[in-house]
């Protein structure tokens, strides 16, 4: 297994800037995940990583050494498909042991390699099956099984569980973070769901529009996402933003919106009187009932998820939406009480998280 | 409503299949009857299936050496073609779109001028370069006029191929060149059969290039062959219509043989379904 280093790559279609400027650096062993929206970037990135693309500007390095020159091939890494990319002329055995064959490895190691990486995805029984007579999730696992026989320097994963049904992918994410435990291996892995991304990155970076937002771990981007983009991507429901100003009163900061007032705690001094974006978590916001402190919402809607239950509310002319507990009672249209504790508000000036 | 235009539809392709039909039935059938049938009048429809004209075609006009000739010149030219068109098709499959586009225009430009236009430079060109009468001075212009169309449906079926199916490949340890061979190709089969039909069709029916590049009826074609049967005061009808069904049998066995083929797409099964 190897690190992975990015410096400063960047990607022009024509005018169109796919990638700008992206640094990165996955240590050796980490599951390292690419999280963004759709055409942001992270499929480029990736095809730039393993030789199928060449980037503008900027360099690709495998253990610190530069393979900007070198062909896929070379690179010996290894990609796993949104749509599995099987071979459907051959067999699932024959799938698995391309790659082997490609690099002149002999026929009987060929065949031991593939039977136990066949037995290590509990496919052993289809290896005599073409592509065709699979199911989606029998079809993922030859998919995963293509890229593990080889025992690359560096896993590419580009969406590799969007196709399967919800149950299979949760079942099939857990399988993927318990493999990587058990190989220790480099992964880079793409997906634009967050909970995926949440789930089974070591590290997680977040972009938009080619560029980097953050790179973080998932609690780092959780709890200090480091600009308006990231905060509201990453979450559901999503981040709470209201605009306002700030004053000072003595030795406490107070956001004002047009609709209702809040305490920030302590904030730079420089903020003072400046627009501001101030976010909070759906989770981080206390609701009392028939109480006469805290801001006052009405109730808009609810909706049930089970174990919690969210409700959507209006906070003057600004939506809210917040997490409250199952025994809650509040009806649509009643009035209820939010509290939010300075401690839990995410202040941002510019688009740019205030530490 | 629907019965009738159902009615209509029917109608439709059964007057459609007797006009092409029609014209061929009637020489299979004239190739199995006797000489005092061919010439009877009124015309009897029904052959007596004697195979006299079969036997006369080849004992005295000799056209199994013509068959042999368009063998070879008909499977050289799809050899040929079929090589060229699929590796001039995956560069231009691979092409951004807008230069694969104009790339693709111009080829099929000129696919469009007219035989007799350039009959006359390839005439001075072949004796130039010593090619009259020999199979690779037919073979060549064949090779030329066909490939356009031969590009075209590779390329286009280049296209519908999955990136992810080559990428997959290279990433595997294939070259360019290894991808296209042992991924892309295999799969392709249904294409790359379609071109090579149209190819051979075109080099097995051709008659004007053929009759001016070839007088040595050593080398002659099939096309070519039968059209000289006719001496200059007799049409031997029935001999003609024994070698043109012997020259048109293996074409419709071929394309019935593997319309199936044809028309299926192999690639069942690369993408999530």
């Amino acid at each position: 297994m190897a690190s992975l280093t990015l410096q400063n790559i960047t990607k022009r279609f024509g005018v169109v800037v796919a990638l700008s400027d992206v640094n990165l650096h996955v240590e050796d062993g980490a599951f390292f995940v690419l999280l963004g929206p759709s055409g942001c970037g992270k499929s480029t990135l990736l095809q730039i990583v393993a030789g199928l693309d060449r980037q503008n500007e900027g360099s690709v390095l495998l253990d610190g050494q530069t393979v900007d020159e070198f062909s896929p091939r070379q690179r010996d890494v290894a990609m796993v498909f949104q749509n599995y990319a099987l071979y459907p002329h051959m067999t699932v055995s024959q799938n698995l042991g391309f790659g082997l064959r490609m690099r002149g490895i002999p026929k009987s190691e060929i065949e031991q390699k593939v039977m136990e990486t066949a037995r290590l995805l509990g496919i052993e029984h289809l290896v005599k099956r073409k592509p065709r007579q699979l199911s989606g999730g029998q079809r993922q696992r030859v998919a995963m099984g293509r890229a593990l026989v080889r025992r690359p320097r560096l896993f590419l994963l580009d969406e590799p569980l969007s196709n399967l049904d919800a149950r299979l992918r949760i079942s099939v994410r857990l399988e993927l973070k318990r493999l990587h435990q058990q190989m220790k291996a480099t992964i880079l892995y793409v997906t634009h769901d967050q909970v995926e991304a949440m789930t089974l990155g070591d590290q997680v970076v977040v972009m938009q529009e080619g560029r980097v937002h953050q790179i973080g771990t998932p609690e780092t981007i959780y709890n200090r996402p480091t600009d308006t983009f990231v905060a509201t991507f990453v979450g559901s429901p999503v981040m709470n933003l209201f605009e306002g100003k700030v004053d000072r009163q003595g030795n406490r900061f107070r956001f004002h919106s047009a609709d209702f007032s809040l305490d920030l705690g302590k904030v730079n001094q420089a903020l003072v009187g400046r627009n501001v974006e101030v976010g909070v978590r759906p989770e981080d916001i206390g609701v009392s009932e028939g109480t006469e402190t805290g801001l006052r919402a009405e109730v808009e809607m609810l909706s049930n998820v089970g174990a919690d239950k969210y409700i959507h509310a209006r906070l003057g002319n600004s939506p809210v939406t917040l997490r409250a507990p199952r025994n809650v009672t509040c009806q649509t249209g009643e009035t209820i009480r939010l509290s939010m504790d300075a401690g839990k508000l995410h202040v941002f000036h510019e688009g740019k998280r205030i530490p | 409503m629907t019965w009738l235009k159902k009615t209509g539809f029917l109608l439709g392709i059964l007057l459609s299949a007797a006009f092409s039909l029609v014209p061929f039935l009637l020489f299979v059938s004239s190739a199995f009857k006797t000489q005092a049938q061919v010439t009877a009048i009124p015309p009897e429809l029904w052959p007596s299936f004697s195979i006299d004209f079969f036997r006369s075609a080849i004992l005295r006009y000799g056209i199994l050496h013509y068959l042999a000739n368009s063998v070879i010149v008909a499977g050289s030219t799809t050899v040929a073609t079929i090589l060229l068109a699929t590796l001039a098709g995956y560069a231009l499959a691979r092409l951004p779109r807008r230069w694969a586009h104009f790339s693709l225009m111009v080829i099929l430009a000129c696919a469009m001028f007219p035989q007799i236009a350039i009959i006359g430079p390839l005439w001075r060109f072949l004796r130039f370069v010593g090619w009259l009468n020999t199979y690779q001075g037919l073979v060549l212009p064949y090779v030329a006029l066909t490939l356009p169309l031969a590009v075209w449906i590779i390329a286009l079926f280049f296209r519908e191929m999955p990136q992810e199916l080559e990428a997959a490949a290279l990433v595997d340890g294939c070259s360019r060149i290894g991808a296209l061979v042992r991924v892309i190709l295999p799969l392709s089969v249904p294409g790359l059969f379609t071109a090579a039909i149209f190819t051979f069709i075109y080099a097995w029916n051709e008659f004007f290039l053929a009759l001016l590049i070839l007088t040595d009826p050593a080398k002659q074609t099939m096309p070519v062959g039968i059209a000289l049967f006719q001496g200059e005061h007799t049409v031997p009808w029935g001999e003609i219509a024994a070698a043109s069904f012997i020259t048109t049998a293996p074409l419709v066995v071929m394309v019935l043989l593997f319309q199936r083929r044809i028309v299926t797409g192999l690639s069942a099964g690369a993408i999530k379904g």
